[in-house]
C-alpha cells in the first residue's frame, strides 16, 4: 500500500534578548553553572516575574514575518509538572490565548512550490539544563542541575500537519531559520539550543484525508537530524502498517549515533499539565498602532528578495540564493549595486572572493565599506590594476579596511604598461630562457604562456598581460 | 503608663519631640516579649540585635537632627511570609524550618529604609493556609485575653503581638481574611488593602490573585501610618496598581456627614451569635448618630464565596506550591529517584492542611474537572465582584461582623476544616472582589472576648475606612489600651 | 469512602507529588469529598455568559525594559542547596517509569 506521511513541527526559538523574559538575568550563552540566577528565576519564595518589553517586541515581529495574526489581547498561563530542571514547577506559556495564530510559510520542494500553514505562536520560558552523570539520561545515577537557562525567553512555533517527508521538514526548517534571521529576532544556533525542533509523525493510505496515530519524534540536534529521524519514523511507521500492525502513540528519543529513535517510555503518557491563567502576570494588550509601527519595520522578506535580486539585479538563481541567505551580504551588495552598475560582476566578486574572506578572517559583511568596494572594481574595470593585485587589495579591505586607491599609491602596486618599463624586465627573461624561445620558434605555444608568466612574475603581477604579450611576440620575431 | 503601652502614633510623637529614645522604646518592647511570648508563643525568630542596631542608628540620627521618618524607631513585627535577607524564613512550615533567603521582600526594605525596627517573625498558619495559627508545623500560638483559645489566623502571631503590648505595629497578609479575622479575635485594628495597593514581591505566595499585605495596629491611625509606609507601586509586582499613595492618616479626623453606609444582611446572619450582632448593630447607630445614612444592602452571591474560595484560593497555591520539591531548598527527603524525592519530600515537609488545599487544588485543576470546579470558581468571583460594584453605586462602605463567634478553644476546630473554614465567611468575599476590608474593635462579648466589625469599602478608597473607624474609636469612652489585652500585665493573670 | 474516589485521591496525589499514608489517603478522602460536596455549590449557579475572573483589576500590564542587572552570587544561588555537586544542585535519577 501506498502511504502518505503526515507531519507536524513544534519549533521552539531563543528570542535574541539580552536580560531574561521574567527578570534582569543575563541570556548570555556559555557562563558558568548558575551565575545567571535571580530569586526570579530560581522560583525562589515570593519573588514575581516581570515581562520583558523587547521579548514581546521580538515575538511581535517574528510573528508578523510570518504573516501570524497578533492577537490583540493575549494571556499568560502556568502549566503545571515536576521536573528538577523546572524551577517553580510550572512554566510560565501562553495556553488557550496565544500571542498570535495562523500564519504560513512559502517555499518551493524540487521545484513544486508549498504553502506551509502555522497554528500558533506563542511566548514562553525555557527551564534550565540537567547534566547526567552517566553517558545518558539512562544510565545515570544521578544528575546535575544548571539554571542559567532558566526563564530565557522562547518563541513556540507549532505548524499544522502540512509536511510531508523528512526533506520536506528540512527545507521548511531552512527557510524558517531564513526569515527569522531576517527579521533579527532569533540566532536560529541549533547547536547552542537556540532553535529547537520536535516533530509529530504519522502515516495514512495515499489519497485518506483521515489522521493515523502519531507518534513524537524528539532529540533532534540539527536540520540533517530532522529530515534523517522523520525519514527514519516514517519507514519504521510504514513496516509495522504494511505487516497489518498499528501505530503506538508515543514519544521516541532519536538517537544521533544509533541513528534510530528510541521509544520513551511511561514518560508521563497522559500529560495532564493544569494550565490556568498565571495570576501573577496581566493579560498582554497590544495596541494596533503599536503592531502596525513593528510591522512597518519589518525588513523584507528572504522569498522576496531572492525574486526582487533577479529581476531589478538580473541575478541567475544561485547568486540571488546566496546573496538572500546571508542578509548582510545581501545589503552590502545592494548598497555597492548602487553606484557600481555591473551587477553580475558585483555579485560574483561579493559571493565568491570577498565571502571566501570574509569566512576566512571570521568577519561581517557589515564590517566592509561598499565604497572601498567600488573603487577596487571600478580600478580593476579601468585597467588600473591586475586581477591578482586586486585580490590581495580586497584581502586588505577585508582584514586592515584599507583604502585600494591609497595602498595602490603608497606602494606602486598600479600596473605597468610603459613599453619603457617593460621591454628591459621581457629582454632580460628572453634571455634568461633561451630554450623557451627555441620552442616557441617550433611553433610551440605553451612555452608563449610560461613567458608571459615569466614577466607577470618578475612585476609581481603588476604588468599589463596585453602589453607582455605584444612585446613579446615583438622581440621573440 | 508604660511605653509598649502606647499606640504607635504617641510613640512616634514622643520620638520626634525627643522626649524619649528609640534605644527606650525597644527596651520597653522587649522586656514586655520577655514577658509575655513565653506564655503566647508569638515569635518564631527574634532579630532582637539587628532591631537594637536600627534603634540606635535612628537615636543617633535623631541627635544629628537629621529628618527622619515619623515611624523611625517605632518597633514592628512581621509575619514569617515575608522574605527577610539572611534571616530564616519559614513560613511556619517543616518545608522552610532553616530557610535563609538572599533578598529582602518590598515591605521589608521599606521598613528597613524608614528605620523601623523589626523585633522579629510571627508564628502563623503553615504556608498562610489556617484561621487559628494552630497549623504552625513549631508550636500554637495563644490569644492573648484567654490562653486556652486560639487568636485566629492566619496572621495570628503578628495580632497577639500587637494585642499584648509586644509589638505596637506589626504586618499580617490576607488572603481570605488572614489579617481581619486574628484581628478581631484578639481585639485590635487590621486591614486588608486593595488588591495590588501593596507590592507582593517578597511576600511568599499561598493565593496569588488574593494575598494581600496589610498592618494590624491598636487602633486606625496607626494602621494608616504604617500602610503610608508599605503601600505604593512597585515594578517588581505586576499586579501592584500604579496609583498615588494618599496621606492615609489625614482622613483619620474627617466627618461622616453624608457617608452612606450599607448593613451587610449577609454578615449579620441569624446564624452567628447573637451578641456580636449586637455590637454591629449597636456600632452602625454611633455611625448614624455621627451624620452617616445607614440602610441595609445585600450581597447576593456570598453565599458562593466560600465554595468559589476553596477552589480558588487552592487551586493557585497547590501551583505556587510545586516548587518545594527538595531540590533547590527547604526541606528534603532521602529518594533514590527524581519521583520519589519529590514525593516524599513534600509528602514530610507539608502538613496536613497544607496537603489538604493542595489535594483540593490539584484536583480542581485537573483534566476533566477544570471546567466544573476552577472555571466555574472563577466566573462565580465575576458575580461576586459585580455584586460589590453595584452596592458601591449607593453606598460608601459597607459594614458587618468580622467573624461569626469570638475566638474559639484551641483544638475545637481543628480535625474539621470545613468548620475552620467557615470561621473566614465574612472575610472571603472582599478578597475575592479586591476591595480594602478594615476589622475594628465592637467591645467585649459577655464571655470578655473582644468582637469586631468590618469595614469594606471601593477599591483603593482606606481612607474613608480610617475615618470611619476613627470617628468610632473617639464615640468609644475607653482608650484602645484597654479594649486590648495590654491591661493582662502581670505573670499571674497570665 | 468508595475504592473509586480513594484511587482518584491517589491519583490525584500523584500529579501533585505528595506521597500519603494509607491512613492520610482514608482521612484525605474523607475530608475532600466533604470539602468537594461543599465546593460543589459553585455549580448551583446560571454562569452562562460570564467571563471569568483571572485578575480582579485589569491595568495595563507592566513592560521592563531589556537591561541586565547582576545576578546573585553563586554561593547565594546554592546556599540553600539541600545537594550540591561543584556549582550545581544535585539530584537522583531521573529516569523512572511512573506507573499509572
Amino acid at each position: 500500500m501506498e502511504f502518505e506521511t503526515v507531519i507536524g513541527l513544534e519549533i521552539h526559538l531563543e528570542l535574541q534578548t539580552r536580560s531574561k523574559l521574567f527578570c534582569s538575568c543575563s541570556t548570555a550563552f556559555g557562563r558558568e553553572p548558575n551565575t545567571s540566577c535571580c530569586p526570579v528565576c530560581l522560583g525562589l519564595p515570593g519573588s514575581l516575574p516581570v515581562l520583558n518589553r523587547k521579548a514581546v517586541e521580538l515575538a511581535i515581529i517574528a510573528a508578523l514575518s510570518l504573516q501570524s495574526e497578533i492577537q490583540k489581547e493575549s494571556r499568560f498561563d502556568r502549566k503545571n509538572y515536576y521536573y528538577p530542571d523546572l524551577p517553580k514547577a510550572y512554566q510560565i506559556s501562553q495556553y488557550d490565548r496565544p500571542l498570535a495564530l495562523g500564519g504560513f510559510i512559502e517555499m518551493k520542494n524540487e521545484g513544486v512550490k508549498r504553502k506551509i500553514n502555522l497554528e500558533r505562536i506563542h511566548i514562553e520560558e525555557d527551564p534550565g539544563k540537567l547534566m547526567h552523570s552517566g553517558e545518558s539520561i539512562f544510565d545515570s545515577d544521578y544528575s546535575l542541575v544548571d539554571y542559567n537557562r532558566a526563564g530565557i525567553p522562547l518563541l513556540e512555533i507549532v505548524t499544522k500537519p502540512d509536511l510531508r517527508s523528512g526533506r520536506e521538514a528540512r527545507l521548511f526548517l531552512e527557510e524558517l531559520r531564513c526569515i527569522l534571521l531576517y527579521s533579527g529576532s532569533s540566532d536560529c544556533r541549533m547547536e547552542q539550543g537556540s532553535l529547537r525542533c520536535d516533530a509529530n509523525i504519522s502515516l495514512r493510505p495515499a489519497g485518506s484525508k483521515t489522521l493515523g496515530t502519531r507518534t513524537e519524534v524528539k532529540n533532534m540536534n540539527s536540520f540533517r537530524a530532522v529530515e534523517m529521524a522523520l525519514d527514519y519514523e516514517a519507514g519504521r511507521q510504514a513496516a509495522i502498517l504494511s505487516a497489518g500492525g498499528s501505530i503506538i502513540q508515543q514519544t521516541c528519543h532519536w538517537d544521533e549515533g544509533d541513528r534510530k529513535a528510541i521509544p520513551l517510555r511511561g514518560k508521563e503518557g497522559s500529560s495532564d499539565y493544569r494550565y490556568f491563567p498565571e495570576p501573577d502576570l496581566l493579560p498582554l494588550i497590544l495596541k494596533s498602532d503599536y503592531i502596525e509601527t513593528l510591522a512597518a519595520s519589518l525588513p523584507e522578506l528572504p522569498s522576496q528578495r531572492r525574486i526582487r535580486l533577479m529581476e531589478e539585479y538580473g541575478l541567475d538563481p544561485a547568486d540571488a540564493a546566496i546573496l538572500t541567505e546571508n542578509r548582510s551580504l545581501g545589503d552590502l551588495f545592494e548598497v555597492a549595486a548602487g553606484e557600481y552598475k555591473d551587477y553580475r560582476n558585483l555579485a560574483r566578486w561579493v559571493r565568491g572572493d570577498l565571502l571566501y574572506l570574509l569566512k576566512g578572517n571570521d568577519r561581517n559583511p557589515s564590517e566592509v565599506a561598499p565604497s572601498l568596494l567600488i573603487e577596487l572594481l571600478t580600478m580593476l574595470d579601468e585597467g588600473e590594476i591586475n586581477r591578482p593585485v586586486a585580490k590581495d587589495l580586497l584581502a586588505n579591505i577585508v582584514k586592515n579596511g584599507t583604502n585600494p586607491r591609497e595602498l595602490v599609491q603608497q606602494k606602486g602596486l598600479g600596473r605597468i604598461a610603459d613599453r619603457e618599463k617593460l621591454q628591459p624586465v621581457v629582454e632580460k627573461v628572453l634571455a634568461e630562457n633561451k630554450d623557451a624561445v627555441d620552442s616557441i620558434k617550433q611553433g610551440r605555444k605553451k612555452a608563449f604562456a610560461f613567458l608571459v608568466g615569466k614577466v607577470m612574475a618578475a612585476t609581481a603581477g603588476r604588468a599589463d598581460p596585453e602589453k607582455v604579450q605584444k612585446l613579446l611576440r615583438e622581440l621573440i620575431n | 503608663m508604660e511605653l509598649y503601652q502606647k499606640t504607635a502614633a504617641e510613640l512616634s510623637r514622643l520620638l520626634q519631640d525627643k522626649e524619649i529614645t528609640a534605644v527606650e522604646v525597644f527596651n520597653s518592647f522587649t522586656e514586655r516579649i520577655d514577658e509575655v511570648d513565653p506564655h503566647l508563643k508569638v515569635f518564631i525568630t527574634c532579630t532582637l540585635d539587628s532591631a537594637l542596631e536600627t534603634a540606635a542608628a535612628v537615636d543617633r540620627r535623631r541627635m544629628e537632627n537629621e529628618e527622619l521618618h515619623p515611624l523611625a524607631g517605632v518597633p514592628v513585627a512581621i509575619k514569617d511570609n515575608f522574605c527577610t535577607e539572611g534571616i530564616k524564613t519559614t513560613c511556619a512550615s517543616k518545608m522552610l524550618e532553616s530557610y535563609i533567603p538572599p533578598y529582602d521582600a518590598a515591605v521589608v526594605e521599606k521598613l528597613k529604609r524608614i528605620g523601623m525596627p523589626i523585633l522579629g517573625k510571627t508564628n502563623m498558619d503553615e504556608f498562610a493556609m489556617g484561621s487559628s495559627t494552630e497549623n504552625s508545623a513549631f508550636f500554637v500560638t495563644r490569644n492573648p485575653w484567654d490562653l486556652e483559645r486560639v487568636p485566629g489566623g492566619s496572621s495570628g502571631g503578628s495580632a497577639a503581638a500587637v494585642a499584648a503590648g509586644m509589638v505596637p505595629l506589626a504586618l499580617g497578609s490576607d488572603t481570605g481574611g488572614s489579617i481581619r479575622q486574628p484581628a478581631a479575635l484578639c481585639g485590635i485594628t487590621g486591614l486588608r488593602p486593595t488588591y495590588g495597593r501593596v507590592s507582593r514581591y517578597g511576600l511568599i505566595a499561598f493565593a496569588s490573585s488574593l494575598d494581600q499585605i496589610g498592618p494590624l495596629a491598636l487602633n486606625a491611625l496607626d494602621c494608616s501610618l504604617l500602610l503610608e509606609v508599605i503601600a505604593g507601586y512597585d515594578q517588581r509586582d505586576s499586579t501592584s496598581l500604579p496609583h498615588e499613595v494618599p496621606q492615609y492618616s489625614a482622613a483619620a479626623g474627617r466627618e461622616l456627614e453624608g457617608v452612606r453606609i450599607g448593613l451587610i444582611e449577609e454578615n449579620i446572619s441569624a446564624n452567628f451569635d447573637p451578641e456580636i450582632k449586637f455590637a454591629v448593630l449597636k456600632m452602625a447607630a454611633l455611625l448614624e448618630e455621627n451624620g452617616a445614612r445607614i440602610t441595609e444592602v445585600s450581597l447576593p452571591h456570598t453565599d458562593y464565596g466560600l465554595s468559589a474560595y476553596y477552589l480558588i484560593a487552592p487551586s493557585e497555591a497547590a501551583s505556587n506550591l510545586g516548587r518545594y520539591d527538595g531540590v533547590r531548598y527547604g526541606y528534603s527527603a532521602d529518594g533514590d529517584n527524581i519521583i520519589s524525592l519529590f514525593s516524599r519530600t513534600r509528602g514530610q515537609g507539608f502538613g496536613a492542611e497544607v496537603k489538604r488545599r493542595i489535594m483540593i487544588g490539584t484536583y480542581s485543576l485537573s483534566a476533566g474537572y477544570y471546567d466544573a470546579y476552577y472555571l466555574q470558581a472563577m466566573k462565580v468571583r465575576t458575580l461576586i465582584r459585580r455584586d460589590y460594584e453595584k452596592a458601591f453605586q449607593n453606598f460608601d462602605i459597607l459594614v458587618g461582623a468580622t467573624t461569626p463567634t469570638p475566638a474559639f478553644k484551641l483544638g475545637e476546630k481543628a480535625d474539621d476544616p470545613l468548620k475552620m473554614y467557615l470561621s473566614d465567611v465574612c472575610n472571603i468575599t472582599d478578597a475575592l472582589a479586591g476591595v480594602p476590608s478594615l476589622s475594628i474593635p465592637a467591645g467585649l462579648h459577655s464571655s470578655g472576648l473582644p468582637m469586631g466589625m468590618q469595614l469594606t469599602a471601593a477599591p483603593l478608597n482606606e481612607g474613608l475606612l480610617f475615618q470611619a473607624a476613627a470617628v468610632l474609636e473617639k464615640c468609644s469612652d475607653s482608650p484602645p489600651q484597654q479594649r486590648t489585652a495590654l491591661n493582662l500585665t502581670g505573670r499571674g493573670e497570665l | 469512602m468508595s475504592d473509586d474516589f480513594i484511587r482518584e485521591v491517589e491519583h490525584v496525589a500523584r500529579l501533585a507529588r505528595l506521597s500519603l499514608s494509607s491512613e492520610e489517603k482514608e482521612l484525605m478522602a474523607d475530608q475532600l469529598s466533604a470539602i468537594l460536596e461543599t465546593a460543589r455549590k459553585v455549580r448551583e449557579i446560571d454562569t452562562v455568559g460570564i467571563e471569568p475572573t483571572a485578575h480582579v483589576f485589569s491595568i495595563p500590564a507592566f513592560l521592563r525594559e531589556d537591561v541586565i542587572y547582576p545576578s546573585l552570587p553563586v554561593e547565594k544561588v546554592l546556599q540553600n542547596a539541600p545537594k550540591k555537586m561543584k556549582s550545581y544542585f544535585r539530584v537522583p535519577s531521573i529516569t523512572v517509569i511512573e506507573e499509572e
